[in-house]
């Protein structure tokens, strides 16, 4: 590269440069558990695809597709690596902060590209409880209103905050959440901060 | 192994002129401030009207039609001011017509101005275009009533380089009464325009889009028009514009215009020619590509492309680390999470907007450029596809 660098770092330029684990082949791939979210419209998609030792609840292989950018890209590249050899209740539990931390950062304002990878395998995970009749194991996200004059759920603050909203008003704006009785103020307040630190890296890359 | 460098995205900037650096060098050496009355001053005044007569002659307008601004999006957002002008000399503010007609397709520094005039309860109006990015005429003429005060249409597209027909948009503005603005910051340098024989009332123009340096714009305001400045406290600019001329801009402003004169009909075939060959290359290399823009009435230089299951920003990531730089209309490029709204206003898909790249050509490009570009591109778009969720044609 020239002087000047790249815009993310050597390791988000490795990955998306040489991206690992590609689902080229659906059918010879033969998934255990296939996971799809996003939407093409609003720019990104997600496939994962897992293969499951059954006996050991173990991961054994991950393959990804993406209509996204390099840091959806990248992050779903170095999220493929990391799961292979994971117990599925630990990679159910993978979050984008985990990813983010093993990709060496990225920056604020891409965190938002980067949640679909997680999001896509937890969905691959569900489903392949689902078609190995282990229902009961199977966790939905579901959206909980919070706010009820506005209908706003804690979905939509998570994604405010992953938008870039870190205070109330900010978040206000792009939801409209408690605009109108307020009631639901604090625990607003207390999600955009749970929502921050689960994202974001206070520390990381900051002084 | 040194890579080859590809700068295409001359609509976001462009590279100084080697003749407008020779100038602003000489132009360092005269320090004083064009307003005072010393030596020092009067020679450093003599720079600034110089260059005013150039800007002038340029564009068919008197000197002292053309006032010196900081940038094209203060241009445009001091033109835009005028509709809440509630002065005396140009009460068209309150006691007057009130309303904005603009278009869905503006840079963003009219859209927003446009959005600030309607939350402070002016009547903003946005026109659609067509598919190819023109400008509806009959919607235009309707969206103009005895309230409308302005109408703002660009001349050139900054995305997708559709160019209007300002003098019949003019003309349908001035036969219903409304004054008429042209954004011709792409415009102007590239496409030959008389802001008389147009008949517009206001026009904006830039000095980075046309080979001089950022921070110095211009804006054409007719003898006679109203007019309220939006940066007050000093009588620079004729009392239009305060603050103390950024004389080096302007100089290089100055001779920019000069060169653009010299160097813009000879340029504009060549780079016609250039894009012919990218538009044939790209069409005979890859399926499923969207051309976006009006095929004849279009900015020479400029070709936009969307590709069918390719998101734009990685596009535009591969290929500047293959040293090729082109813009995208991808939301991810943005930081916001829309994609290109001028795209999105000629109806192409949001998909398709999100896998757009903006290739714009200038000056210093050729057609060694063009073919390295077309050798790199079918690699990254099917590399892109290969991962691609949302691709299901042929890779």
């Amino acid at each position: 590269m020239d002087k000047v660098g790249w815009v993310y770092s050597d390791k988000v330029l490795d990955h998306f440069m040489h991206p690992r684990n590609i689902l080229e082949d659906e059918q010879a791939f033969q998934a255990d558990g296939v996971g799809v979210t996003g939407n093409v419209k609003c720019g990104d998609q997600m496939i994962v695809a897992i293969k499951v030792d059954a006996e050991r609840g173990v991961i054994t292989d991950c393959k990804w597709k993406t209509f996204g950018c390099a840091s959806a890209i990248a992050s779903t590249s170095i999220m493929s690596e990391m799961v292979k050899g994971m117990r599925l209740e630990d990679a159910f539990r993978l979050s984008p902060r985990d990813i983010n931390k093993e990709l060496g950062g990225l920056p604020e304002h891409k965190i938002h590209c980067s949640v679909l990878g997680d999001k896509a395998l937890r969905a691959a995970i569900n489903d392949y409880y689902e078609k190995t009749g282990q229902a009961e194991k199977i966790q939905r996200e579901e959206a909980r209103v919070v706010c009820s004059c506005m209908n706003v759920t804690d979905h939509e603050i998570e994604e405010a905050v992953l938008e870039g909203a870190r205070s109330l008003y900010e978040v206000q704006e792009k939801t409209k959440v408690a605009t109108v009785c307020g009631e639901c103020t604090e625990e607003v307040e207390r999600l955009i901060e749970f929502y921050t630190n689960k994202h974001f890296c206070a520390t990381e890359g900051r002084t | 192994m040194e890579t080859r460098r590809v700068y295409f995205d001359n609509n976001a900037t462009t590279p100084l002129h080697p003749e407008v650096k020779r100038v602003m060098a000489d132009a360092m050496e005269t320090f004083g401030n064009p307003s005072s009355l010393h030596a020092y001053g009067r020679e450093a005044r003599a720079l600034v009207e110089e260059a005013r007569k150039k800007v002038a002659a340029f564009i068919g307008a008197e000197p002292e039609e053309i006032m010196f601004v900081g940038s094209g999006s203060e241009g445009n957002n001091t033109v835009l001011s005028i509709v809440t002008c509630q002065g005396r000399p140009c009460s068209i503010g309150s006691f007057g017509p009130r309303n904005l007609v603009t278009t869905k397709i503006e840079h963003p520094c009219i859209l927003e101005a446009s959005k600030c005039l309607a939350e402070r309860g002016f009547g903003v109006t946005f026109v659609d275009v067509d598919s190819d990015g023109k400008v509806d005429l009959d919607r235009l003429e309707d969206a103009i009533n005895d309230r409308t005060a302005l109408v703002s249409v660009m001349m050139a597209n900054n995305e997708i380089g559709t160019v209007q027909d300002i003098k019949t948009i003019a003309r349908i503005c001035h036969d219903k009464g409304a004054l008429f603005h042209t954004d011709a910051v792409q415009a102007v340098g590239k496409v030959r325009l008389d802001v008389k024989e147009l008949d517009v009332d206001f026009l904006t123009l830039s000095g980075h889009k046309i080979y001089a340096p950022k921070g110095i714009g211009a804006v054409y305001v007719r003898k006679g028009a109203p007019f309220c400045p939006f940066i007050r406290g000093g009588h620079q600019e004729r009392g239009r514009r305060a603050g103390t001329e950024n004389t080096i801009g302007i100089a290089a402003l100055g001779k920019a215009v000069e060169l653009r004169d010299l160097e813009m009909d000879a340029e504009g075939e060549r780079l016609r020619a250039m894009k012919e060959r990218l538009k044939e290359g790209i069409a005979a290399a890859i399926p499923d590509v969207h051309f976006v823009g009006h095929p004849t009435d279009c900015l020479a230089g400029t070709l936009n492309v969307s590709f069918e299951g390719a998101e734009g920003e990685a596009i535009l990531l591969y290929l500047d680390l293959a040293g090729i730089a082109v813009s995208t209309g991808s939301a991810c490029a943005s930081g916001s999470l829309d994609p290109s709204h001028v795209i999105l206003a000629t109806g192409l898909s949001p998909e398709c907007a999100h896998g757009s790249i903006r290739i714009s050509m200038g000056r210093e490009n050729t057609m060694e450029d063009v073919d390295y570009f077309l050798d790199v591109l079918p690699g990254v778009i099917s590399r892109i596809r290969k991962m691609s969720s949302a691709y299901a044609g042929r890779k």
